[in-house]
């Protein structure tokens, strides 16, 4: 196989609100704009950002419970976003979705072997006996006794439902799972179980995750790469080791800042962030962090920063921290790149 | 927890499958009472030709004749068995509850569903709606009574259609919320196609509000259906209704009051205990409030 399992393009989603009867002019949500990146087989893929930057939007664009205004999604070269009924279900069978709420996304009336095998019975037919196997078989894939298949949600622990969670959408054997927030509404301890049999089922069965967080431990514990999100645009994207050991956009930088460490002799970083998120009905003209951050030069009042590859893979928008070839425009200068090293350096190395 | 002794036998799926009297009566004793008092009326009212003498049997010799052990609820101004009346009304009554609460509740399911999952037709649908649930029950059965020939099927058509708005609104909204929750949208990246979904993940939910408001349908078309025959609207008058016979009856309440009080305690009686029973299964059904019964 060649080329990456998951390749997105210029996804976009608009959502216009109040729209009804009788009204015309309708104002636009802009959740997701213009996102691309791909994800090869057996990756991780954390997406991170703050509430309502468009990072559920993202897994339900991915996985068509919502249509995208423009853009494509491409499982294997095959553009998924364009299908219609039919050839999508065939191709659910390649990517399934972990729910963030493990006690919503189960429906309270079917027992745990009717939830993970529903799937599977949406393909073809099983006999009782053959589907209380591969009921058994996915429990103990996930952790859980097989004795567990006769009970209902209400009877089973938050971890437990997260774990049923997890076996439906292994029950098709996809070769892509998107988690939204599959483990944020667990406890702690649970949460690790959690993570390490995903990181567990994606050794053993080469998985590709793309995992939508807004913990960075959890990103930083499991996560190969990383897109932070701002606005519903994406404004870095690296590495995952390189991302925490040296953030290179203002936002990125303001985030790891933010999360919480468990070493008080550590000094932290003062990145101040001031203001509240921007509505994404009306984001800021130029960069949409521009109004927060401390770096923002006039040309991020201007200019939309493009994503501009680094030397270490990762890409970034930022006019300052990454300024694009100085080609494409005139007049404003673009901000030397002296400047955005120097300052790299030094916030980093403090 | 008792569930914990039986894990080997397949736990089925339908609540209703697992109801015992026992349990029920116990845990339940609202919809074990009026669930009982409702099914006794009606095998009452089908078994009446077996114990209860001719209700159009007309003799004037005992007009208005008090309570003997040969009527039991003495006799109406034409001298007519007031208990036997009085059954074979509940046949009526039960008759055109029952079938106009079933045809509305049918109708407004499908109507509610079609509705709450397709939103162009939705506006449609429920403006006709809207103009359905400005008719009132009672000059909508007036006005197709005198066009046709009347009868106990114009009676039940009469009374369905300004039912139908209220279960059709209520089945759309609970499929309007419950499409949204995510094991709705699990089921679908499930590759689930629609109508599974809407007969395994969305019907469900919808039965638990509409038993409880097929209660009240039933309750108020039998309490329509009595008004009507009060006001000459109903069946015809030789035919024993509770309506009918209050009608009837009504100007010698003072001479024979049991000609008016069996009926009404009769309808009274019904009513109280179709509604409790519509309370009683909402809990019963709401799989929050109670286990497995």
């Amino acid at each position: 196989m060649t080329g990456p399992l998951l390749k997105v393009e210029n996804l976009t989603k608009h959502y216009t609100v109040g729209a009804g009867f009788l009204r015309k002019s309708v104002p636009v949500v802009r959740a997701v704009e213009d996102v691309s990146f791909s994800v090869e087989a057996g990756e991780t893929l954390c997406v991170v950002g703050e509430s309502g930057c468009g990072k559920s939007t993202i897994a339900r664009l991915l996985m068509r419970i919502v249509e995208p205004t423009s853009g494509r999604v491409m499982i294997d070269g095959t553009d998924i976003a364009g299908l219609k009924k039919e050839p999508l279900r065939a191709w659910r069978r390649r990517m399934q979705m972990v729910f963030q709420d493990p006690y919503s996304s189960l429906n309270p009336r079917l027992t745990a072997e009717q939830i993970i095998t529903e799937p599977v019975e949406n393909f073809e037919r099983l006999r009782r006996k053959q589907r209380q196997a591969l009921a058994a078989d996915l429990l103990r894939k996930v952790g859980m006794s097989p004795e567990m298949m006769h009970r209902l949600p209400s009877e089973l622990s938050g971890g437990q439902r997260q774990r049923l969670g997890i076996a439906r959408a292994l029950s098709l054997q996809p070769s892509l799972i998107i988690a939204d927030e599959a483990v944020s509404a667990l406890d702690v301890s649970v949460q690790a179980q959690i993570l390490n049999l995903l990181l567990d089922l994606q050794q053993q069965m080469n998985i590709a995750f793309v995992f939508i967080s807004h913990d960075l431990s959890v990103v930083h514990h499991i996560g190969h790469r990383v897109a932070v999100m701002y606005l519903g645009r994406i404004v870095e994207l690296a590495p995952c080791e390189a991302l925490f050991a040296n953030p290179v956009h203002p936002y990125t930088e303001a985030l790891l800042a933010a999360a919480p460490v468990p070493d008080p002799t550590r000094v932290r970083l003062e990145v101040p962030l001031e203001g509240e998120v921007p509505s994404p009905i009306d984001p800021p003209h130029g960069c949409a962090f521009h109004p927060r951050c401390p770096l923002a030069i006039e040309r991020c009042r201007e200019v939309l920063p493009a994503l501009v590859p680094m030397a270490d893979g990762r890409v970034v928008a930022c006019h300052v921290r990454a300024p694009a070839p100085a080609t494409d425009f005139s007049g404003q200068p673009p901000a030397p790149a002296m400047l955005a090293r120097s300052c790299a350096t030094s916030t980093v190395s403090s | 927890m008792t569930l914990v002794s039986a894990p080997t036998e397949a736990v089925p799926i339908s609540v209703l499958r697992t109801i015992k009297l026992p349990r029920l009566a116990k845990r339940h004793p609202l919809v074990f009472a009026s669930g009982g008092f409702v099914l006794l009326l009606i095998l009452l009212a089908l078994a009446a030709p077996l114990y209860a003498g001719d209700p159009l049997n007309v003799d004037p010799f005992k007009r208005l004749q008090p309570p003997t052990s040969e009527f039991w609820f003495g006799c109406d101004n034409l001298g007519r068995d007031v208990f036997a009346r009085t059954v074979f009304g509940a046949q009526i009554s039960l008759m055109v509850g029952l079938i106009s609460t079933a045809t509305a509740a049918l109708a407004g399911l499908l109507i509610g569903i079609i509705s709450g999952y397709n939103r162009r037709l939705d506006n449609i649908i429920m403006r006709i709606m809207d103009g359905l649930m400005s008719i009132p029950t009672i000059l909508l059965a007036i006005a197709l009574v005198s066009l046709t020939r009347g009868g106990v099927g114009i009676l039940i058509v009469a009374i369905t259609i300004p039912q139908i708005p209220s279960v059709a609104r209520l089945v759309r909204s609970v499929v309007l919320s419950v499409r949204e929750r995510p094991y709705v949208e699990a089921a679908l990246c499930g590759g689930a196609r629609l109508p599974k979904v809407l007969w395994r993940h969305i019907l469900p939910s919808t039965i638990p509000p509409l038993m409880v408001q097929s209660a009240n349908v039933c309750a108020s078309a039998i309490l329509v259906e009595a008004g009507l025959s009060f006001l000459g609207a109903g069946v015809s008058p030789e035919i024993p209704s509770w309506g009918n016979m209050i009608s009837s009856s009504r100007i010698y309440l003072a001479t024979a009051p049991l000609t008016v009080f069996a009926p009404g305690i009769c309808l009274a009686l019904t009513i109280l205990a179709v509604n409790l029973l519509g309370d009683g299964l909402r809990d019963l059904f709401d799989p929050r409030s109670k286990r497995r019964g």
